[in-house]
């Protein structure tokens, strides 16, 4: 290769493998407030601040969703399985809310502890299959002539 | 193979042989964007949970992965055009630049009108979504930048360092959902290991994103074309090439 061209290679190199790096150190200074949530665990262990709205992200605790009979309020419990908290939303759930799924919960934390929440967002998972498959995975069949749908 | 390399270099080689290229990718592309489209609309079964909003990722997903390796291509050509000088990656560079963006705005779109049911939310400042529209700057930025000079050479100069320099963005978005906590589920076609997406929707994904990857190739050679006749208006060549036609 020609002297100036493989000078040039090297300069180019250089510029890419210095940058990644720069913004490589910027990111992992930043990534507390690049991770979108806190786990309940450091919010439990008061990681999160209590000054300012965060968001708490985790799973639904299976049967600990309670809906109000009067008002659109409902409390459910948000774990990673290490620890949980305690969530109070009044307004519209997503679609995809249900207990064992994931959700992401924004708003404060009063003194006991719970999350006053503002916006309640479900979080998908990456598992994507047909109704039938789901229900042979659950060990039922799906029911014949109408189309499964959540 | 190396005769080869240096005919690309060659503006009225290359007219003539992408002209060949899009005869053949046109009807390719156009055939699998319509079976991959009916495919995953109208054959593939719905989710068990989402219902048939899911279908959108026969979309979005693409998109998303054609955005992502169409800047490695930007870059790619950004680095030759540093070290060799050559014309023809400039062409490159500044052809698939609004073709990425475009591609990277559908993501983003399709991603907001999914994220709306699904999550609840058109928009969240997560690590994903935000990566990608840094994606979607970077390749407007380049465009923008590439008409600021009036110079070309010079243009082609500074927009090459600005994809090599934002070329360090593409394996944040790609690992983004597994280095921070983030909204956007992870990665649901694995190379390694088994899938986590059903096999009868796995396949007219695959298909769409194969149709994604000829349409950013057929737009991408287009576009050059378009760039060279703009170029060489005035050159022998062309003036040889209109006059046989």
């Amino acid at each position: 290769m020609h002297p100036v061209r493989k000078q040039r290679l090297i300069l180019v190199s250089l510029m890419v493998v210095l940058s990644s790096a720069a913004i490589g150190l910027v990111a992992f200074a930043l990534r507390d407030n690049i991770n979108l949530f806190y786990p309940p665990a450091d919010v439990v262990a008061g990681k999160a601040p209590t000054d300012r709205s965060i968001r708490l992200g985790g799973m639904v605790v299976e049967g600990s969703i309670e809906r109000s009979e009067t008002d659109l309020d409902t409390t459910f419990w948000v774990t990673d399985y290490e620890a949980s908290v305690p969530v109070r939303f009044s307004g519209i759930l997503p679609d995809l809310f249900a207990e064992g799924e994931g959700v992401v919960a924004e708003g404060t934390l009063d003194e006991s502890g719970m999350l006053l929440a503002t916006q309640v967002l479900a979080k998908h998972d990456e598992n994507y299959m047909p109704p039938e498959v789901a229900a042979a995975l659950e060990g039922k069949t799906a029911p014949q002539g109408q189309p499964v749908l959540p | 193979m190396w005769t080869f390399i240096h005919k690309l270099g060659s503006p009225p080689w290359f007219f003539g042989f992408s002209g060949t290229l899009v005869r053949w990718l046109l009807p390719v592309t156009v055939t699998l964007l319509l079976v991959g489209a009916v495919w995953g609309l109208l054959v593939a079964p719905p989710d068990f949970r989402q219902g048939n909003s899911y279908r959108i990722i026969y979309i979005h997903v693409p998109a998303a992965v054609v955005a992502l390796a169409g800047y490695y291509v930007m870059a790619f050509a950004g680095a030759v055009s540093l070290i060799w000088r050559i014309k023809m990656a400039d062409v490159t560079m500044r052809a698939a630049a609004p073709v990425g963006a475009v591609l990277t705005a559908i993501a983003l779109v399709t991603g907001a009108i999914w994220g709306k049911p699904t999550w609840g939310a058109w928009w969240v400042w997560d690590a994903r979504i935000t990566s990608m529209l840094i994606l979607l700057f970077l390749y407007l930025g380049v465009v923008a930048l590439f008409e600021a000079y009036e110079n070309k050479t010079a243009a082609a100069r500074a927009c090459a360092v600005l994809s090599l320099v934002g070329m360090v963005n593409i394996p944040i978005i790609y690992k983004s959902v597994d280095w921070w906590y983030s909204l956007h589920q992870p990665a649901s076609i694995k190379f390694t290991g088994e899938s986590a997406i059903d096999s009868s929707m796995l396949y007219p994904l695959l298909l769409m994103i194969l149709a994604f990857y000829c349409l950013f190739a057929l737009t991408l050679l287009l576009n050059m074309r378009a760039e060279l006749l703009w170029n060489h208006r005035d050159s022998g060549w062309l003036k040889q090439l209109v006059g046989d036609i």
